[in-house]
């Protein structure tokens, strides 16, 4: 089967554009607010994101990326896995509102990780969950705070998240087994 | 990667990219919690047969922060004293369940015969093996200078325009050795600087410019200058008159540190002897990478036992 877009790029746009009003609206503004990504396209929606959480309230909010790689609970599985940078704010994240920001919600597995990570570099007050998609099939107890868009589909099909500063184009596809 | 025997091994874009892992790594010794749980169930052993602190020490830290469990085994004391053989202790090891092997042994290739063996599946890790190679040294002083040099940049640069001179008893260094190939396959220019009879026969053909005279070196200028140690456990010939004649020409003194400007580094792989080959002006100067070279050594062996044991074990080819 072959590929089908499900969102172009004024799509993602306009999702960006609702998960930064509903962080702004559930933190009550930008105080202790900090946005870190994860590796690869996450760390470039939470600097989206919080650009557009900057012109809506005029003030920045500090982004990171939290690089997960070494937490991963199935590294002996796979072929060695070189991690990416972690970059915590100067300030770091203890007592802080920690919002989380991948592109695909799959399995819960890389969360989980995630929130691994997050507790040998400090002691946020709040972590919330914003992803782009969220596709189903849940493996562990973990549900996102903020959601692009929820993306139905079986466990055969590819969710395929392609953006501009990564990838040159911009769109989301759905479909291909993969 | 399998093993670690050789940086002759490496190509470029493996040495990059443990340089590359060695930074994230790092980032881990400045944080609150200084472990990761990448390594977890998984089991180190140290086989040391020769003494050593910092390396030996290095590697446990290095294994113990990824969350291994370390076995440390030194000859001393152990039943290779009652005469028993490479193959039975490495045997012993493997039935013990060892997924890596650290070894320095004083014979070259010690470690090559375990990897090639057969009778442990275990991953080795050459921790030095006589005079033949110490890769994660060699390793450790690239990281050194390439944060030096580059600073937060640093990552998936090469050495490539660096002159390092490399001074003090060629023949007997598996550090020198082990620099001379990587370096040279991270771009660098390595010059060596030695008394002739500190100079290994079959010299001229390594990719390396060679020098007698550190006077000479000093006012040519190097971005890196790496000192080595006078290794007396291995002076079983008269190489040079006396410890003070050596000092006063190959040793790296005040006045030569002076010399040399405030921007070149000076590397020591350490242990020092102080006011032979280098003095202690020079060793306790900021341009002096001593300590950093200590702490990045954990770094670096973090990232290659990272390498060696997490995922799938490869294939023998």
């Amino acid at each position: 089967m072959p590929a089908r877009t499900v969102l172009q790029q004024a799509d993602i746009s306009r999702a960006l554009t609702r998960m930064a009003h509903e962080i702004l609206e559930s933190n009550r503004g930008t105080d202790g607010l900090i946005l870190l990504g994860i590796p690869t396209r996450g760390v470039v929606l939470a600097r989206r994101i919080a650009h557009l959480i900057t012109q809506f309230s005029g003030e920045s909010v500090p982004t990171g990326a939290l690089d997960v790689t070494l937490y991963r609970d199935d590294l002996r599985r796979n072929p060695t896995r070189v991690p990416s940078p972690t970059q915590v704010p100067s300030g770091g994240i203890d007592g802080k509102t920690v919002v989380l920001v991948d592109d695909v919600l799959y399995s819960g597995r890389t969360i989980r990780a995630a929130l691994d990570a997050l507790g040998d570099i400090g002691r946020p007050r709040v972590v919330r969950l914003a992803v782009l998609v969220d596709r189903g099939h849940r493996e562990l107890p973990i549900r996102p705070d903020f959601v692009g868009k929820n993306l139905p589909s079986s466990q055969e099909e590819r969710i395929n998240v392609r953006l501009t500063d990564i990838d040159g184009e911009e769109f989301i596809s759905i479909g291909g087994t993969s | 990667m399998r093993h670690l025997l050789s940086t002759r091994d490496l190509s470029r874009d493996q040495a990059v990219a443990i340089l590359d892992v060695a930074e994230d790594m790092a980032d881990v010794a400045t944080r609150e919690v200084k472990k990761l749980p990448a390594l977890r169930g998984k089991t180190v052993v140290n086989l040391f047969f020769e003494d050593s602190t910092r390396t030996r020490i290095s590697f446990e830290a290095a294994a113990k922060r990824l969350s291994a469990d370390v076995i440390n085994f030194s000859a001393k004391g152990s039943s290779v004293s009652k005469g028993e053989s490479l193959k039975d202790t490495a045997q012993t090891l493997a039935a013990m369940g060892a997924d890596a092997v650290v070894v320095r042994h004083p014979s070259s290739g010690a470690p090559s015969v375990l990897a090639q063996s057969g009778w442990i599946d275990a991953g080795i890790v050459n921790a030095g093996d006589g005079t033949h190679e110490h890769p994660t040294q060699a390793l450790l002083d690239a990281f050194t200078i390439r944060r030096r040099l580059h600073r937060s940049a640093a990552r998936g640069r090469d050495l490539s325009g660096t002159t390092v001179t490399i001074v003090g008893d060629i023949l007997h260094s598996r550090v020198a050795r082990s620099n001379v190939w990587l370096l040279t396959t991270l771009g660098a220019t390595v010059r060596l600087v030695a008394p002739p009879t500190l100079l290994p026969v079959g010299i001229s053909r390594w990719p390396v410019q060679i020098g007698y005279d550190l006077d000479e070196a000093v006012s040519a200028g190097s971005d890196v200058v790496m000192m080595l140690r006078i290794q007396a456990e291995r002076m079983h010939a008269a190489f040079f008159p006396n410890a003070r004649e050596y000092s006063r020409r190959w040793g790296l003194d005040d006045a030569r540190l002076a010399r040399l400007g405030a921007s070149t580094i000076v590397m020591h792989p350490g242990p020092m002897n102080r006011g032979l080959e280098i003095s202690s002006g020079a060793a306790d100067s900021t341009q002096s990478t001593v300590r950093e070279q200590v702490s990045n050594g954990v770094s670096v062996r973090m990232a290659v036992l990272y390498l060696l044991l997490s995922g799938e074990r490869e294939e023998l080819s």
